[in-house]
């Protein structure tokens, strides 16, 4: 018997997440969506924006618009597109025919949302970098916490994304399933409205929202006006927000089609 | 570990699969696969076939049993029995928008010790189609490319799914010649199969399930032995059933008369068939239709379904 050379995890990541950005690249709705939206969607909101007293709670219009353009990309980008990804897989019984071979569960998961995490991940810093250059944002103040929110939030999203394809059956329902987090995330984690826009106790409140905290550190990073503790306590939120996501993945994560 | 060190490559033991709703799919099955040996799993829709080998892949637990495969618990012990497998499952399972080369690929940066994929593709003879997408390949052409990646890790030990439903004859044989040239060199196969030819010309023991159960096992020819051969005739206008030599004489356990259509059942079928010729040949008639015939495996399969209506009947 010849011997025995495991395929290392890494190379069988990059086999599937290939095969995923080739399919990716072939969904022209998947690209408009993953790419055009996080680009239109901040400057749509502009105008609302320039009524709004930002100076008074010291933010920029620049800073707001690169804060949400980086979560509609963690919601457009990675977290939409992925479920819908991960239903078609599930419906298409390729998960199934993966765990046949020796590709691991996690690996199944992480493989087909790498593509998505990297299209988020350039799309954040094609917008970082073209708002410091257009918006005079400048660079970031304290670009740490802006790379730890960045990596957060894509994973957080991918990990939701495999979340809700669990329970959404097809990928036109995927549509639906995927409406609730977009919609509190957009009004609530400081991505079409700013959370300093929002009345105190539901700020309180929404600062505890799944993708509030990367958001947070995203911005924190632009303006270096988080604390140390504040810019703890939104790490261990978005943290914890991630394992809470994973053990229900681990647990809920539905591999084959309900017959 | 040794995997030669295993005879029972495969090592089912009062399995059992019930699923989510109660309904029990398994009902308490045993038997073995030797190293190198096809083993065929026949049974009608819904007999548990599917079930039984979804366990031995490994893609669902048992609810009671034990099921080995070379010498591992497939679900538990995932990572020590992958490499060594390869599975064709009853449905496709390719992203549609993908080519059939791109497929392969991906397949093959997922298994450890992967033959080039233009080989595997060459082995069913997809190799003309590498740049198709899936979604237009045709119900036999997918059937193909799950076969080559079954195949693509070198596998030890092959889980085939109803391998050649959807394949013309042509397609069928390819198959088939595949199967027994990896047999030839030492894998282990167990297929399941609605084709009962499939099962005689390939397997060299075999299973048949009824309802979640073995309803009879062995080599294709010791399940065709336990069944009587057949002679069924046309007696001309003007003879009965009478006229013949005594039955029991012939060696005939049983008899059915419809119309004029006779069909002796019996276990020794030369001495029936001489008995019977040499009587028509004396009487000077010509039994029209006549057909003589061994037991094959279609009457064994056909007879245990036969029990099930008895039992039903007497339900």
């Amino acid at each position: 018997m010849s011997a025995l050379v495991l395929a290392p995890a890494g190379r069988r990541l990059r086999a599937l997440a290939r095969a995923e950005l080739t399919l990716l690249g072939r969904n022209r709705s998947a690209v408009v969506t993953a790419l055009l939206v996080p680009l239109a969607l901040p400057f749509s909101v502009r105008p609302a924006l320039d009524q709004m007293d930002l100076k008074a709670e010291g933010l920029s219009v620049g800073i707001v618009l690169v804060t949400a353009a980086v979560g509609f990309s963690f919601l457009f980008a990675v977290y939409s597109s992925l479920v819908s990804a991960y239903v078609a897989r599930r419906e298409e019984l390729v998960l199934k025919r993966l765990r046949t071979g020796e590709v691991g569960d996690p690996e199944i998961l992480v493989g087909t949302a790498l593509p998505a995490m990297c299209v988020g991940l350039l799309q954040s810093l094609v917008l970082t970098v073209a708002c410091a250059l257009l918006l005079d944002t400048g660079a970031p103040q304290a670009p740490y916490l802006t790379v730890l929110g960045l990596l957060l939030g894509l994973v957080l999203s991918a990990a939701l994304a495999a979340l809700t394809a669990s329970y959404t059956r097809t990928v036109e329902s995927a549509q639906v399933t995927a409406l609730p987090l977009l919609f509190l995330s957009m009004l609530g984690s400081g991505i079409a409205i700013p959370a300093e826009a929002l009345p105190d106790r539901v700020a309180d409140v929404c600062a505890y929202l799944p993708l509030s905290p990367a958001i947070r550190l995203v911005r924190g990073g632009f303006t270096g006006e988080l604390s140390g503790y504040e810019a703890l306590v939104a790490a261990a939120t978005a943290l914890a927000w991630t394992v809470l996501a994973v053990f229900a993945v681990r647990r809920w994560f539905r591999w084959e089609p309900r017959r | 570990m040794d995997n030669n060190e295993h005879e029972h490559v495969i090592e089912v033991t009062d399995l059992r699969r019930v699923y989510g709703g109660g309904f029990e799919a398994v009902r308490g099955i045993s038997f073995h696969v030797d190293r190198g040996e096809v083993f065929a799993l026949l049974g009608t829709n819904g007999a548990g076939k599917t079930s039984t080998v979804e366990v031995l892949e490994g893609l669902a637990r048992p609810a009671s049993g034990r099921v080995r495969v070379l010498g591992h618990d497939p679900y538990e012990e995932r990572s020590a029995v992958r490499p060594w497998t390869g599975v064709m499952l009853q449905e496709g399972g390719f992203p549609s928008e993908l080519t059939v080369a791109e497929t392969a690929r991906m397949w093959a940066g997922c298994v450890s010790r992967a033959r080039p994929p233009e080989e595997a593709l060459e082995l069913v003879g997809l190799e003309r189609r590498a740049d198709v997408r899936v979604k237009q390949l045709s119900g036999g052409e997918r059937r193909r490319l799950d076969l080559a990646l079954a195949v693509l890790g070198r596998p030890e030990v092959l889980f085939l799914d109803e391998p050649t439903t959807g394949l013309d004859a042509e397609g069928r044989h390819d198959t088939w010649e595949l199967v027994r040239a990896l047999r030839d060199g030492g894998t282990t196969v167990l297929l399941t199969t609605h084709y009962l030819e499939e099962a005689e010309d390939l397997a060299d023991r075999l299973a048949i399930m009824r309802e979640g159960r073995i309803a009879a096992t062995g080599t294709p020819a010791e399940v065709t032995a336990a069944q009587p051969s057949r002679i069924s005739f046309r007696l001309p206008d003007g003879y009965f059933l009478g006229d013949l030599p005594p039955l029991g004489e012939l060696g005939v356990t049983g008899h059915e008369v419809d119309g004029r259509v006779v069909r002796l059942r019996t276990r020794e079928l030369q001495r029936a068939a001489t008995g019977l010729l040499v009587w028509a040949e004396r009487a000077g008639i010509e039994l029209r239709n006549l057909d003589v015939r061994s037991a094959s495996l279609e009457e064994a399969f056909l007879g245990i379904a036969r029990e099930k209506e008895k039992e039903e009947v007497a339900a």
